[in-house]
Parts: structure tokens; sequence; C-alpha cells
């Protein structure tokens, strides 16, 4: 395993365009492993597209990104989503099928192609679900729970696929504030106590002021910002990069 | 990761060993009940043969053994030239259409789909017309040319419709299915027109259309069998991949499924299937598009369960059919599995709780 606080996944002089559109322009980025890192920005900065570029999905047209100092596009498939786990979209699945046996969905990675879930599929299952809280769903239709219960669903499936790094891309993007706290809480609770690596873009900058100890802010697809979130998110960046009076940011339920 | 200690009782409860043995009783149970259906069938028809002479004529012919002959010639070219090789393309055909069928619903990630609604079963009827119009006069040749051309038929309009539909962009199942129908109507047409020029073969084409499994033979069953069990057994090692897209296209490629090449794979493979099938006993419905749902209320929606037991429901549900079919006076099976199946169809979707958006 890599050692905390040496680099696990970093990006170089990225960039990723469509045509002649830039999406991502020369950015790099360097995650440590067992840090977690905040991606704000406003809508079109590009913070989708350098997620999935992060991730090995999309390929840059400049630039190299390294999974644990080897370029991601020379890793197989597998091995990349054995080190990286991405929190599905909340999408509805089209067959009825009871929630762990979506969870099992992410032990694919990890279980030979013929033979069904192994035992330590089966465990790794089970713990993902107790992880996030959703044993109690086990045997439900995930088709018929509710957007906060489906979000913490898709959490244990990449939980269940045990890889270091987990990826989001706006979790708490369908979810009640109940709900938003409780997906934070978890994923600073997988970092501290599980060491996991987490990158997150997140829409609420009052989220990953609160739950992130590092925040990226992302405008015109460059990184304008990175740091400690007293430091980026400050009142300056954030009339500047959103063009919101930063005073409307602050939620009183979560600024104390 | 924290090591977390799982209780005992979860663990023995487990899904998977418990689900896993469902299954294996399940396809148990199916293929018992296939080989007695199988049986069943080849003794059913306007001679009655007894159970006991039927498996003594195909012990007899299969290993050469002399079991002591209790029959006459011609119930030995009853049982082995005519309603044997008929009852096991029934089998295989309807085991080919079942596994395409999930197939295709697993690709496109919709339960409406099949090789009907996606125009696939369409560019195998016109491709198979147009090699029945064409003037071969060697019967094996004629065969050949008639599964080529289903298949290429096949292929080209899941080709199409794949592009213009545009699988896996989101929202673009209702499109998907929208060009599903226009290609089939495009194909439609084009058969249409086959049969209006076709004079003397029209009556060939018309039952081939009807879907029967009344021009059964060795011959054809040995050049169709093949492709149809070769692409289902390619499709059952690719389970995964289609368990992968379940989530949909990005969520697979994140569990490592080269997604673009994993569903070319499949839907060739598919494709082939229906081809064959489509060749050598026309176009048979509803197969495809029910068994695999019954299936799922039986063993749950995982692809590596559902593709095998899909497999011998559709053939337990053709060899049925086709006896039902003879029973009534050797009327064409696809017209009995439209009648069976689309009320059944009907009453599944009514009674689906869960519900099957699109």
């Amino acid at each position: 395993m890599t050692p905390i606080g040496t680099p696990i996944l970093a990006m170089d002089g990225v960039t990723v365009a469509y045509g002649e559109r830039s999406i991502v322009d020369d950015v790099s980025l360097t995650v440590a492993a067992g840090h977690r890192l905040a991606l704000v920005g406003p809508n079109g900065a590009g913070k989708s597209t350098l997620l999935r570029t992060l991730t090995g999905v999309l390929e840059p047209r400049q630039g190299t990104v390294r999974l644990r100092g080897i370029p991601i596009r020379t890793i197989d498939d597998r091995t990349v989503a054995r080190t990286i786990a991405v929190v599905p979209e909340l999408t509805q699945l089209p067959f009825a099928m009871p929630v762990h046996e979506v969870v099992a969905l992410g032990r694919l990675p990890h279980d030979p192609p013929l033979s069904g879930l192994r035992g330590e599929d089966r465990e790794a299952v089970e713990s993902a679900m107790e992880r996030v809280g959703v044993t109690d769903l086990r045997d439900r239709d995930a088709r018929g729970l509710s957007m906060g219960e489906r979000q913490l669903v898709f959490v244990a499936i990449a939980l269940a696929q045990a890889a270091p790094i987990l990826v989001l891309d706006e979790p708490t993007a369908h979810l009640d504030i109940r709900h938003q706290v409780v997906v934070m809480q978890l994923l600073a609770d997988l970092n501290e106590a599980d060491g996991r690596t987490v990158v997150a873009v997140l829409h609420d900058l009052a989220l990953a002021a609160n739950f992130f100890p590092r925040v990226a802010v992302m405008s015109g697809g460059r990184i304008v910002a990175d740091g400690r979130p007293a430091d980026t998110l400050d009142p300056g960046h954030i009339r500047s990069v959103f063009g919101v009076d930063p005073a409307l940011v602050r939620m009183p339920v979560l600024s104390a | 990761m924290t090591a977390r200690t799982i209780p005992g009782a979860i663990r023995r409860a487990g899904f998977a060993g418990r689900f896993r043995g469902r299954t294996t009783v399940i396809g148990l149970i199916g293929l018992g009940l296939l080989a007695v259906l199988m049986v069943v069938g080849v003794t059913v028809g306007s001679t009655q043969i007894g159970p006991a002479d039927t498996l003594a004529v195909i012990l007899h012919r299969l290993t050469g053994i002399d079991v002591g002959r209790t029959w006459s010639d011609a119930t030995e070219t009853i049982v082995w030239e005519l309603r044997l090789p008929r009852v096991l393309t029934a089998a295989v055909v309807g085991a080919g259409l079942a596994i395409a069928g999930a197939t295709f619903q697993g690709v496109v990630r919709n339960p409406l789909a099949d090789p009907y609604v996606l125009g696939t079963s369409s560019g195998a009827a016109l491709g198979a017309a147009i090699g029945i119009l064409l003037p071969v006069s060697v019967v094996a040749l004629q065969l050949g040319i008639v599964n080529l051309l289903a298949f290429v038929g096949a292929i080209a309009a899941a080709l199409l419709v794949f592009r213009v539909g545009g699988a896996g962009r989101s929202g673009g199942m209702t499109r998907l299915l929208l060009t599903g129908y226009a290609v089939g109507s495009i194909l439609a047409a084009f058969l249409t027109m086959a049969m209006y020029v076709s004079g003397t073969n029209l009556r060939t084409i018309f039952t081939f259309l009807l879907g029967g499994l009344g021009g059964a033979s060795w011959e054809r069953l040995l050049v169709a069998a093949p492709v149809i069990l070769v692409a289902c057994a390619a499709v059952v090692a690719r389970a995964r991949s289609l368990d992968g897209l379940l989530l949909g296209d990005s969520a697979a490629r994140h569990f490592g499924i080269d997604v673009r090449r994993e569903r070319g794979i499949l839907l060739v493979l598919a494709s082939m299937a229906t081809a064959a099938a489509v060749a050598i006993t026309g176009l048979i419905g509803f197969v495809g598009l029910v068994v695999p749902h019954v299936v799922r209320l039986l063993v749950g929606a995982p692809a590596r369960r559902v593709l095998p037991i899909s497999a011998i429901a559709g053939a337990i549900l053709l060899v049925a059919a086709d006896l039902v079919a003879r029973m009534l006076g050797d009327i064409p099976v696809g017209v009995v599995m439209a009648m069976l199946g689309a009320p059944f169809f009907l009453v599944l979707l009514h009674q689906a709780r869960t519900g099957y958006e699109l």
C-alpha cells in the first residue's frame, strides 16, 4: 500500500478538449495517499471532466495522469478499478434487484469471470453495507429506495470495490440536508478512520468548507485556488469565481 | 480498510449461497422438465408412439446398441427423421431466442428490448427471405446462404438501430426503441415487397414468416445449432459485462469493463443467435421478451443466473408451444407463441408492482 502522505494520484499539465474547446486547461494536481480533497467551482468549470480524466476514463489531449507514479493509461482497466472506486451516478436500475445484489456489483473488478461471488466477496459486500449503515435495507428492492438511501447504497458499492481511493461526483446533489451531512460525515470517517483517499466534486461550498481539509477551486478549466478552505474559499475568491455575495453561502446550520 | 467482524448468522444466511443453491435447483428442475417434454414431444402426433419405443429408437440410433427391435420402420422414420429433429430444433431455437432477448435487455438496459423490438429479427427475416428467393438448387448451399443472409440482415439492422438510436446515451432509451420501430418498419416494407415479387415462392416465404417448426430437419438443425450454441455459450461467458452495465455505461467503465467493446461483442453474439434461429424457424416472437422476465422473477436480475436459466426456460417454452401447435392441428408455432405470450406479458405488466418504467 502507498504510505500516507506520498502522492497516489497526480495529474501533470493535463489538457482535455472536445474539438477546439478546452474543458480542462493545463491542470496539475496531486493527491496524497490518505488525504481528502474537495473540488468546487461553478457549472461548466470542468470539474466532472477533470474527475473523469483523473480516474482514467477520459484520455487527456496533453499531460499525464499517474496512479502511484505509473501513467494510468498503461494500467489495465481491472487494476485501475481495484485501486480507484468511483461512486456511480444515481441511475435507476432497469430491473428489480435487492440492495445486497446491487452492492455486490462493486465486486466485479475482483471476482473471477465465470464463478459467482466467493466468500471474501460476500464478506466485502456485507461489511460495506454495515460500514455505510444500510444493512437493514439489504433485501429491499433498490428501485424503491429514497434518494438519500440510494446514495448511501451507491457509496456501499464503491466500498465493496475495496479500493484505496474513493471518488465521488456531487454525492449530495439530490439529498436533503440531513442526508447531505450523513454522507459528508461518512466520507470524513472513511478518510480519517479507514485511511481511504477521498476526492469529491461538491456543489455546496459550505459542505466543502466544513468537511474537507483541502478544497480546490476550479474556474474556466483551471484550478484557481488550492489549499485550506479558509484560504481558497475566502470572500474574494467566492465573489470572483462564483459571482455571488459570500454571505449567502455561509448557511447558519453549518457555520457553527 | 478496517477489518470488521461479520456476524456468523449473516454469513450463513449469505445471499449468494442461498441464491446460488436456488438457481442450481431451478436449473436442474428445468432440465428434467425439458427432458420429459422432449420425450413427450417425440411421442405425440398423428401417429402415437409410446415413450418406451421412442427412447429405444433414439438409443438404438445414437449408440447402435441392439435393444431388441419392437418397432416398425415407419416408427423409426417418424421418431428419428421427423420428430426428433423438430423437438431438438424447438429446444435450441428457444434457448437461443431467450438468451438473445436477455442479452438485448441487458445491453440496452431496458426490459422492453428483444430481437423484435430492436429490428434484429426483421433484418434476419428479410435476409432469409432473399436467400429463399435466390435460385440455388443445392440444398446445403441454399441453407448456408439463407443463414448467412439472415445473419447479415440481423447485424445490419442491429448496427443501424444502435448507430442511429445511440445506445448508452443518457435518455436515449425512448430514442432507441423508436429507432428500432422505424428500422423494423422499413425492413417489413422490403419484406412485403420481396413477397410481392416472389411469385411461386410466396407460400414458402409466407410459411417461413409465420414461424414454424414443420420444416425442421437434421440438415437445418446441423447448420444452425452450432451457431446458436456457440453464441449462447459466449454470451454466458460474458455475463459479468452484462452485470456491469446494470448501473449504466460510466459505472461499468469504472468497474474496469471496456463498455464499447463488450457491448459490440454482446450485440454481435445476440444477433448471431437471433439470425440462426430465424433462418431455420422463421419469426417466432415473445420467447426473447417473456422468458427473461419470468426467469428474473425466479432467480433475480444478475446475468450470471439469468442467462443459463433463460436458455433452459426458452427451450422448455418453445418445445411446449410446439407440442400445443401440433395438437391444434399443426398450426405455426409462432401463432401459438403470440397467442400465449402476448396475453401472458400483459398480465405480467399489469401485476408488476415494481413498475417497468421506460
